[in-house]
């Protein structure tokens, strides 16, 4: 049995971060740090025409301002600002590169001073003139220029023809705004050249990704670079690819030969990556009996005009539902902004927001409750690619979450239930994601003492990798959690891949259990080399470590402890290497999903709107550690009810502009938008997704939260939103 | 932003004597607006005069049977007063509703009086702004106003004044007390803000060289029929998109007296005397409520996104009426509107 898997072991690095002890990327100081602060563009499109630095460079304590004109050395070639997860088609941005204007808040110029405010104060006083050019950011007015772009999913029989036929058919379209990341923590990059050596603390979700940027951009030896990021105030998507304060504060290190610090302003994120808006519209005809005859999944989503990010929107009902017809498109926009990117569940917290709400409308044409709906068209195998599931406990998901709600309680007749001056509904939706693995390798380094020390390249993006590993790596050593520490977010430990996808649990405790049986086998080897050796003639599957013991696992009275076979060995300490085992078989589909009811409480009056119950039924696999689990998931439905109800970055497309830039502003929940949350993890046994069973659980809490918000607001109030956020005046017709 | 110089005042009129040497100098309270202001640019002053540590925290009873709190009182010390929450606890229930316990611990009742407005161009220093930069235009008006005002509005501008507080001292009708270089002088609260016309850089009508000591209370707190309702995008920690203050005084369920304000809507807390003399010797009832409603919003306009405001303040003020009459005014603790 496992002494630490599986439980709520608190998080190993929390004392860390409360106490202030954890440090980020703008908190490392160094002697003669120089502070860089950015100068952004005004203006979406165009050209810098004149650069006017005279008056900052005038004031005490600058020291330098760069820009395009004067700033060290780059790359001249696009591929060298390929990062690990640039889109494959475009050339990426190039902080300071030219005097070409992409989009708003791009970085012109770094000033340079000897203190943060002196640089602020001096930003403000360079003098930037632009030529202008006709710009455009607004989705809906450019929907006419999508362009498709290859779809995940391939359309099988005709969709368009099954569902002119269909009993029963639904066809709406769906607006999800563009939303951005806004991680507490300010992206900030620290830049130490020492002896030919760089050392860059970064705010980042890859180490490694990054490390190997930047020694493309700046022609750098991959020894020469090391890139670290311990720890990380929240992440999201927005910390994937390496964002431009990275190039700047390596551009003003490598000018000034000296240490330099890039931090930017909260407005300044907002010109980082964001979730594209998208335009999802679905077309569903079913079977007068209630079975789906054709889906119909098409997204128009937002990217720049120089890379083609997409992902994928509109597959996800292939992974839900069976339907004989089934056609999937997706196209591009592009659009004077920065690239859009990955937030938590790229794709699929828009598409399946918009397949979910359709199928909600199509439960109420055909009559039928949503969840008998969802079980009618349930589908055992992967629709795309007719493969099955290596497990897939959706129909646990929903019956767990809907006793657990009490569902059956539900009078299917919108508005027909109330509380007061409060109409009540009742709604739910499914959510899905990807269980992947990705290679990853672990070191352990095990001393006499029974100390062991686990380190990859992972980041902590908050989410409690530090935590499960150390968790996996004392169950694996049968050693107690205490006795393990885990280094992770340095650039020189073992490769592994970005943090997201959710596939970071997987791959890496994987990649321990594999690291793990190597040191076992040292062990046991050492073990076998002592006279009269209880264990002899055991091979490594045959032991385990558990209380410090090399144990058999026939006869758990044959035992050597740990530090006798080093001592007599006479191994300080054994170092080991290993990766996960990612299966090539293509055999099986591999995904997470959940089911979530929500309760919402309407002021028919005012429009005003509670989220005053949310149950969230995921079925995930192993799960590691129920308190990280419960405050993943936990987290994800918080984020769902904002995107239902709060979530939109505003532009004002005149000046093709963010407005709303800040955090008061951009609205996230509050204490007070949060009533009820219940997570239930379904068991889900899995001997086929990977040898640990562990399919991560970092994106699945968010997917479909927005749609059975938005489907409880319908059957409160009879009034379908289709464009979120749901705020009151959409609800109410007030004029 | 700009280098600042940082002084401190040690008495009112260290304060006045400073700030009438230098005519870019303002004065800094609990900082929660300015200094933000000064992040963004759009304030750039030479000096800034501190004033937190004046002696005006006292919150004292008045010989007219009202109550004179000082300028650096803290919203949340007025909030929790005693005497407010008890007379007045309107007041209290609007100021516990705006912003967050943090800001409010450090907010000062007269720079609330004079925090500005949150129109999202005022803020952004690339876009036109005539409030921020006179004559270059009002770019809300055609642009993202979803949160501007709907009466009393110009050409030139069609911001809200943000706050909450400001609204029940409307209803209230309070009188603030400000000193200046001529001496000392009051300023009923309905003639402290301005609407914008044609000068919308002029939030108010007090003198950048005068300072306000004090805001005084007349004696009525209308403590048994009120009610402040905040119409707002979350839940709570967000401006009003719409806010009302209501207070009643019943004979039975006759309205013998009426007072009534909204919040968000315009460049000022908005009061009209015909909504409030429409109620006078009426029933309290939904009937009399929906005549109050429309002499308030008379000549409401909506720029676009925020058309529905109209709408919403019709029934915003009805359902805030109706708290109030019944007694039942809207909680602050409580998640939900009643
Ligand atoms: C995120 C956020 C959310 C908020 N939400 C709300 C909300 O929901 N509702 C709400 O009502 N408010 C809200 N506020 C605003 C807050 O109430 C004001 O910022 C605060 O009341 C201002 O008071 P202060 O003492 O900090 O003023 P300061 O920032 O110090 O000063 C503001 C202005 O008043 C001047 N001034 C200050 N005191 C005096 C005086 N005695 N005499 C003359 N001039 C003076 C200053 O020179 C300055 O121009 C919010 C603020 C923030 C930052
Ligand atoms: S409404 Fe007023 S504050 Fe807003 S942009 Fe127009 S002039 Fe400026």
């Amino acid at each position: 049995m496992p002494n630490y898997i599986g439980t709520a072991t608190s998080r190993v690095d929390g004392r860390a971060k409360v106490t202030g002890e954890a440090k980020y990327a703008g908190e490392f100081n160094v002697p003669g740090l120089v502070h860089g602060y950015v100068v952004d563009s005004t203006i979406p499109k165009g050209q810098i025409e004149r650069i006017d630095t005279s008056a900052a460079l005038g004031m005490a304590g600058v020291i330098d301002v760069l820009t395009y004109r004067n700033r060290p050395q780059m790359a001249a070639k696009d591929d060298a600002y390929k990062d690990e997860v640039a889109p494959e088609k475009g050339s990426p941005y190039r902080p300071l590169y030219d005097d070409r204007i992409h989009f708003t808040g791009q970085p012109v110029a770094l000033v340079l001073a000897e203190d943060w405010e002196t640089a602020r104060v001096a930003a403000s006083q360079v003098k930037i003139e632009y030529q202008k050019e006709p710009h455009i950011t607004d989705l809906h007015a450019e929907r006419a220029r999508a362009f498709a772009v290859d779809s995940p999913e391939k359309s099988r029989g005709d969709a368009g023809k099954a569902f002119a036929s269909a009993a029963v058919r639904h066809a709406a379209e769906y607006f999800i705004p563009t939303e951005h990341h806004n991680p507490m923590e300010l992206f900030a990059s620290t830049a130490i050249w020492q002896d030919g050596q760089l050392t860059v603390y970064d705010k980042t979700q890859g180490v490694q990704n990054v490390q190997q940027y930047l020694c493309k951009v700046f022609e750098l030896q991959p020894d020469a670079v090391r890139v670290m990021s311990p720890y990380m105030g929240g992440g999201f998507g927005a910390g994937l690819r390496p964002q431009y304060q990275v190039v700047l504060a390596v551009l003003g290190a490598q000018a000034l030969k000296r240490p330099v610090r890039v931090m930017l302003t909260r407005a300044q994120m907002y010109a980082l990556g964001y979730r594209p808006a998208s335009i999802e519209r679905l077309a569903l005809g079913a079977s007068s009996g209630g079975t789906l005859e054709s889906m119909q999944h098409e997204a128009i989503a937002v990217t720049s005009q120089f890379e083609e990010f997409a992902r994928n929107d509109t597959g996800w009902g292939n992974l839900l539902y069976k339907s004989p017809n089934a056609k999937f498109e997706h196209r591009l926009v592009k659009l004077d902004l920065p690239t859009s990117c990955d937030m938590r569940a790229p794709g699929a917290a828009t598409g399946v927001y918009a397949l979910e709400c359709a199928m909600d409308e199509l439960a109420v044409a055909l009559k039928t409750d949503p969840v008998q709906l969802r079980l009618q068209c349930y589908s055992d195998r992967h629709q795309g690619e007719d493969l099955p599931y290596t497990s897939k406990q959706l129909r646990e998901c929903y019956r767990q979450g809907a006793a657990a709600f009490g569902w059956d309680k539900r009078n299917a007749e919108p508005r027909s239930m109330r509380d007061g001056s409060e109409l009540v509904g009742w709604g739910m939706a499914s959510g899905v994601w990807e269980a992947l693995q990705m290679p990853a390798t672990v070191r352990i380094v095990l001393t006499a003492n029974g100390h062991a020390e686990v380190a990859t390249a992972a980041s902590d993006i908050g989410t409690g990798t530090y935590t499960i590993m150390a968790q996996v790596a004392a169950d694996m050593l049968g050693l107690p959690i205490d006795n393990i520490s885990v280094k992770l977010g340095d650039s020189t430990l073992p490769q592994c891949p970005l943090e997201g996808g959710s596939w970071i649990a997987s791959s890496v405790c994987n990649a321990i259990a594999n690291t793990a049986r190597a040191v076992r086998g040292d062990l046991l080897n050492l073990a076998n080399e002592m006279k009269d050796s209880p264990l002899a003639g055991a091979g490594v599957d045959d032991v385990a470590l558990i209380d410090g013991k090399i144990v058999s696992k026939q006869d758990a009275t044959r035992a050597v402890p740990i530090a006798s076979a080093m001592q007599s060995g006479t191994a300080d300490r054994i170092t080991r290497e290993e990766a996960n085992t990612v299966a090539e078989d293509k055999s099986h589909a591999r995904n997470v999903h959940s089911a979530i009811f929500a309760e919402v409480k309407v002021d028919e009056q005012l429009g005003v709107i509670r989220v005053t119950r949310v149950v969230n039924a995921v079925a995930a696999g192993r799960i590691l550690n129920l308190k990280t689990a419960h405050s993943q998931v936990m987290g994800g439905v918080v984020w769902g009810i904002g995107m239902a109800l709060h979530e939109e970055t505003l532009f004002d497309h005149q000046f093709g502009r963010v407005m709303n830039a800040n955090i008061a502003e951009y609205h996230v929940p509050v204490n007070a938008d949060i009533h009820d949350i219940e997570v239930i993890f379904v068991d889900e046994p899995d001997e086929i997704v990977n040898p640990l069973g562990i399919k991560g659980l970092g994106e699945i809490g968010i997917v479909g939260v927005a749609a059975a918000i938005a489907n409880a607001v319908y059957h409160a109030t009879g009034k379908r939103v289709r464009d979120l956020p749901i705020t009151l005046d959409k609800v109410v017709q007030f004029n | 932003m700009t280098p600042f110089q940082y002084t401190r005042a040690n008495d009112v009129a260290d304060a006045i004597k400073q700030i009438a040497t230098d005519p870019y100098a303002k004065f800094i309270a609990g900082g929660t607006n300015l200094i933000d202001l000064i992040k963004y640019d759009v304030e750039g002053p030479s000096r800034l005069i501190d004033i937190s540590h004046l002696p005006l925290r006292s919150i004292e009873p008045t010989s007219a049977g009202g109550v004179l709190i000082g300028a650096m009182v803290p919203n949340a010390d007025l909030a929790y007063h005693p005497v407010i929450e008890e007379r007045y606890p309107m007041l209290a229930r609007a100021i516990l509703s705006g912003a967050s316990q943090q800001l409010r611990n450090m907010a000062s009742t007269g720079g609330n009086l004079l925090q500005r407005t949150r129109c999202f161009y005022f803020y952004d220093t690339a876009t036109p702004c005539n409030k921020r930069e006179p004559g270059s235009g009002c770019s809300a008006i055609d642009g993202v106003n979803r949160i501007n005002a709907i009466l009393g509005t110009s050409e030139a501008c069609i911001a809200t004044h943000p706050s909450d507080m400001c609204v029940a001292l409307a209803a209230l009708e309070a009188v603030v007390h400000v000193i200046g270089p001529a001496g000392a002088r009051t300023i009923a609260i309905a003639d402290f803000h301005r609407l914008p016309g044609n000068t919308p850089q002029r939030d108010t009508n007090l003198e950048p060289d005068e300072i306000i000591t004090a805001i005084e209370l007349p004696p009525k707190g209308f403590s048994a029929n009120y009610s402040y309702l905040k119409i707002r995008d979350r839940l709570s920690y967000a401006f009003a998109l719409v806010s009302v203050a209501a207070a009643l005084e019943l004979d039975g369920e006759t309205i013998k007296e009426a007072r009534l304000a909204l919040g968000g809507v315009a460049h000022k807390p908005w009061r009209s005397t015909a909504a409030e003399a429409a109620l006078l010797g009426q029933r309290a009832d939904a009937t009399a409520f929906a005549k109050a409603a429309d002499w308030l919003l008379h000549g409401a306009k909506g720029y676009g996104h925020n058309n529905f405001k109209i709408g919403l303040a019709r029934r915003a003020i009805m359902r805030t009426l109706d708290q109030a009459a019944r007694g039942t005014p809207q909680s602050i603790s409580d998640k939900k509107i009643r």
